[in-house]
């Protein structure tokens, strides 16, 4: 019934404007160009209020939700992209109020007059120049400071480096720690199961003390390596806190470091909500269950990193050790992913 | 009686110049005809039947208003669609049940879209909107009404082929239109159809039958592009009347020439794209395939692929394809804002090497969609670099259009409103590109609001404020009738003032780090904070749209009963579309077509309000030279 009403009523609203356009359009054609030059005065003056309205209103919203855009980084390079951001604002932010502005006065101060002819201006080569030049200036500061930033971020991680390894499955974000040795155990596709999902070759003794986790931990101001892939289709990364964004791919890892300096906890009290996570979410389109393909994540001081890794279980011991999966019984003097291959290839 | 007939018909027969089907080129050259001609081609029409009047037209006219209202048609379609996710975004507690009426009860779960229906309406609307609205229903329109009439031409240089573009396109239209019937519904991978999702039938209900569909759709409608972009550029180079140098054509013309040629050169790679992944889809092969392990479905048969050459490919024709939608809006912009405001367009050299340098600049600024692809740091700053430098030519053309009202004495007609709407727009569009241009900001905006935000201002809505702006302003010629001003201005206040509200917004949720192509951000502390902003949009989008149906009524209802026009040229312009006769049959003119003695901006000069093209230069004046 409402939706009814609602619907009466624009049609309503809609023959009226069209009627009142009609008759209006009548009364113009009598008048002539007096309703010419009054429309067009009427049109200036909205152009120029346009323009107020509108620049005021982008400055109050700014102001308004600068609360909630750009959250707190809490990564080192979180810091450079948000100052590579502000000197981005401020550059741009100048030359938006200035044009805009010059627009709406121009179409204000400039509107049809009575016997009035444009003014003859069809080049001056001197201000082509003036503002060629002023914007690559400007330009190219920002693509300096922009890269400067770019290769800091992709450069290299330093040797001591924790690595995690992230892989994205409809839906959900598979995360294996390389436990004690640091090193992660090298995994094949095919080797997939529901039980071992992320394919890991258990011929090689890297993987026995790997262990999976459904959260992240970080602990506070390492650095991290995060090794990233896809089992099925394309899936993004996405720690909205750290400044993280990387896709993952089927077939094509890649790979993210970063270094968080921002506890949970710290970050509980800097935005005053004590139920406050980090959250990592999926940022590319990967099917249905896209908007649910979350997990949650914490960064750890160093006590509560410990603790949390105390609890940890190798994958292997809990869940493969003794059963059809496991392929290191076979040959336990395999040390490598090559050997380990041929093996399967013998077995065939 | 007799003797008049039968020398029409010779005269038909032996010239041609004033025809109903086929166009001979040597009346490029102009013949010269008798008075006796004039109605010729109204008996002509009447002669023809039916079909190949309106239907199988050849006439570049008829062709161009059919590109239009297919493509008025499927914008309301797009748009339709935007609405409803929109109304699952602001509102996602309201019941929707009323979907499975219209689209089918496998749609809706308790009273709410499924999530596979929300992709699959984020899909068709980036694909109906980029590609059947804003490159075949914006170019395809104005190149071909403006192109031989701007030019001087009495029809494109290939009137079967262009004819042909057209039902290419219709065919696409329908495929795609067919697509929704599935029963596993249209394509949902969304409008860049990235493989594994869109490659792999079972990794989603889009990726299934729809998705066929999309590709082949998509195919035909590569073709009807290639075969209207040829014809545009033989045209607009071989075909332009005496006089006509390049110097002097309107910069419409100009912008649409550039256009065709970024077209031509990078469409044919979206159809090898696609068509390697139609193979990938079903032949087994496994271009952009490796290592896929589909949960509950098992390991797939690909090995060796790479997902990453796809997108090489589809952004090679996508970036391109953005300036496709713009580039023509730059042109009639242009003209636009000179004509009403009795000035010349300022720099015209500037804004013809600007549109050339984004032009070819388009070409090498594709991987900064792929910023967060893994890409190798370095290739990622020499796009950096070349992306930014896109935004000099972006700045020259803002400063030349305000220099071009600067002083100017502004005629407020709906058209003009919409130029200058535009050139805001394409103000606050263009900056935010520079953020996302620096790969650095960009890992924190990629796929956010910000994205959806900067590229809908800038060529979404810019595009459509262009196409909006070209048909307030041809109007009169292609149907002899005024649109209703008063309409137009509420049409252009209620557009201009909502696309701000809707999408302003976004780049506050953008910069918070809200997700693109989610239902629900309902999951997540850190996207959740903008349930009222988000209310907003929607209320904004749906006002919006609704002022469309306003121009869409305003368009059909003048067609019929507008206001006719009495004036050979009623917007006092100097191009030569306005010399023909005010509804110009099949060959533009009747008698011979107008020598070009001046280039198309003379307005304000010498104490003359306008001077047109035709006009011959002055003893003692002085002529502008490019």
């Amino acid at each position: 019934m409402t939706a009814f009403l609602i619907f009466l009523a624009l049609v309503l609203i809609g023959t009226l404007v069209i009627q009142i356009s009609k008759a209006n359009e009548y009364i113009n054609t009598i008048r002539g160009e007096d309703a010419e030059l009054e429309s067009d005065k009427i049109n200036g003056n909205l152009m120029l209020l346009f323009q107020i309205v509108f620049l005021v209103g982008v400055s109050w919203s700014a102001w308004h939700f600068s609360d909630r855009y750009l959250p707190v980084s809490a990564s080192v390079h979180g810091h450079w992209i948000d100052t590579m951001f502000d000197i981005t604002l401020v550059l741009t932010g100048i030359v938006f109020f200035l044009t805009q502005i010059a627009l709406g006065w121009f179409s204000y101060k400039y509107r049809n007059r009575k016997n009035n002819l444009g003014y003859y201006y069809p080049e001056n080569n001197k201000l082509e120049m003036i503002w060629t030049v002023i914007p690559a200036i400007v330009l190219t500061i920002l693509v300096v400071f922009g890269l400067y930033y770019w290769f800091r971020i992709t450069g290299p991680a330093s040797p001591e480096a924790r690595v995690i390894e992230i892989t994205g499955k409809q839906f959900e974000w598979l995360i294996r720690y390389p436990g004690a040795d640091s090193k992660l155990g090298i995994n094949n596709w095919k080797k997939i199961t529901s039980t071992n999902k992320v394919g890991i070759d258990f011929s090689d003794k890297d993987s026995h003390d790997d262990f999976l986790s459904g959260e992240l931990h970080f602990e506070v101001n390492k650095e991290y390596m995060l090794k990233i892939n896809s089992r099925d289709v394309v899936h993004d990364v996405g720690l909205n806190h750290f400044r993280v964004k990387m896709d993952a791919m089927p077939g094509l890892p890649t790979h993210f470091k970063l270094t968080p300096n921002i506890t949970t906890d710290e970050m509980r009290k800097i935005t005053n909500n004590p139920n406050f996570n980090y959250e990592l979410c999926c940022d590319y389109l990967c099917g249905a269950g896209h908007s649910s393909m979350k997990a949650m994540v914490f960064v750890d001081t160093h006590e509560q990193y410990e603790a949390w890794l105390a609890k940890q279980k190798s994958f292997y011991e809990t869940a493969i050790k003794g059963t059809k999966e496991d392929n290191s019984i076979i040959n336990p003097s395999n040390e490598n992913g090559k050997v380990s291959a041929e093996n399967e290839k013998h077995e065939q | 009686m007799e003797t008049t007939e039968t020398h029409h018909g010779h005269a038909h027969s032996n010239t041609g110049a004033y025809i109903t089907d086929h166009v001979h080129y040597q009346d490029v050259e102009g013949v010269i005809r008798s008075e006796e001609d004039h109605g010729h081609h109204d008996s002509d029409r009447n002669k023809k039947n039916f079909i190949h009047t309106w239907i199988f037209s050849q006439d570049h006219k008829i062709i161009g208003k059919q590109f239009l209202i297919t493509g008025i048609i499927w914008a309301i379609v797009g748009g339709a669609f935007s609405n409803i996710f929109r109304m699952q975004l602001g509102f996602p507690d309201t019941n929707m049940s009323w979907i499975g009426n219209v689209f089918g009860d496998r749609w809706v779960e308790n009273g709410h879209m499924t999530n596979d229906f929300y992709n699959m309406l984020i899909t068709m609307h980036g694909t109906i909107l980029v590609f059947f609205v804003l490159t075949a229903g914006l170019s395809g329109t104005f190149a071909n009404i403006l192109i031989p009439l701007q030019c001087g031409a009495r029809d494109m240089a290939s009137p079967f082929l262009n004819m042909l573009s057209y039902w290419f396109f219709f065919m696409a239209s329908i495929v795609m239109a067919a697509s929704f019937f599935l029963p596993t519904g249209a394509a949902g991978v969304s409008w860049v159809f990235y493989p594994p999702l869109s490659a792999i039938r079972d990794a989603s209900l889009g990726s299934k039958g729809g998705a066929d569909m999309w590709l082949i759709s998509m195919s035909l409608f590569i073709f009807s592009s290639l075969l209207g972009g040829l014809n545009y550029i033989t045209t607009i180079l071989n075909l332009r009347t005496k006089g006509m140098s390049m110097a002097k054509l309107p910069l419409t013309i100009w912008a649409l020439l550039i256009t065709a040629i970024l077209g031509v050169l990078s469409f044919p790679v979206l159809l090898g794209a696609a068509i390697l992944l139609i193979f990938d889809r079903t032949l087994g092969t496994s271009f952009y395939l490796d290592k896929i392990y589909i949960e509950n479905v098992g390991a797939q048969p690909h090995e060796g692929g790479n997902p990453i050459l796809y997108q090489h490919l589809f952004w090679f024709l996508g970036h391109p394809e953005v300036y496709i939608v713009i580039m023509p809006a730059f042109g009639m912009v242009s003209e636009i804002l000179s004509v009403n405001s009795r000035k010349p367009i300022f720099g015209y050299r500037a804004m013809v090497l600007s549109m050339l340098a984004i032009a070819a600049l388009a070409f090498f600024v594709w991987a900064h969609h792929m910023f967060v692809t893994g890409l190798n740091p370095f290739v990622g700053s020499v796009f950096v670099f070349l992306t930014l430098l896109i935004a000099i030519p972006s700045a020259i053309k803002v400063f030349n259009w305000l220099t071009t009202i600067w002083k100017g004495n502004i005629k407020y007609t709906p058209a003009m409103l919409f130029a200058i709407g535009f050139v805001s727009l394409f103000i606050s569009g263009g900056l935010t590109g520079i953020f996302l241009g620096n790969s650095s900001i960009d890992i924190q905006l990629h796929d956010t609001y910000f994205v959806v935000a900067h590229f809908h201002i800038v060529m979404g809505i810019g595009a459509f404020f262009g196409m909006f702006a070209g048909v307030y302003h041809w109007f009169p010629k292609m149907y002899g009738k005024f649109m209703n001003r008063t309409m137009g201005f509420i049409h252009f206040w209620l557009t201009f003032a909502g696309a701000y509200a809707i999408f302003w917004p976004m780049h506050y949720q953008g910069l918070a780090g809200v997700p693109r192509r989610y239902p629900s951000h309902a999951g997540y502390e850190s996207f959740n904070k903008f349930g009222e902003l988000s209310e907003f949009i929607t209320i904004a989008a749906l006002v919006v749209f609704a002022a469309q149906l306003l121009f869409v009524f305003n368009f059909f209802y003048s067609i019929f009963r507008g206001k006719i026009c009495h004036e050979q040229n009623p917007w006092k312009s100097n191009t030569i579309e306005w010399t023909t006769p005010i509804k110009p049959g099949h060959g533009n003119w009747e008698g011979e077509i107008p020598t070009v003695h001046r280039w198309p901006y003379d307005y304000g000069k010498d104490g003359q309000d306008f001077i047109p093209q035709t006009m011959p230069i002055q003893p003692g004046e002085s002529a502008h030279h490019v």
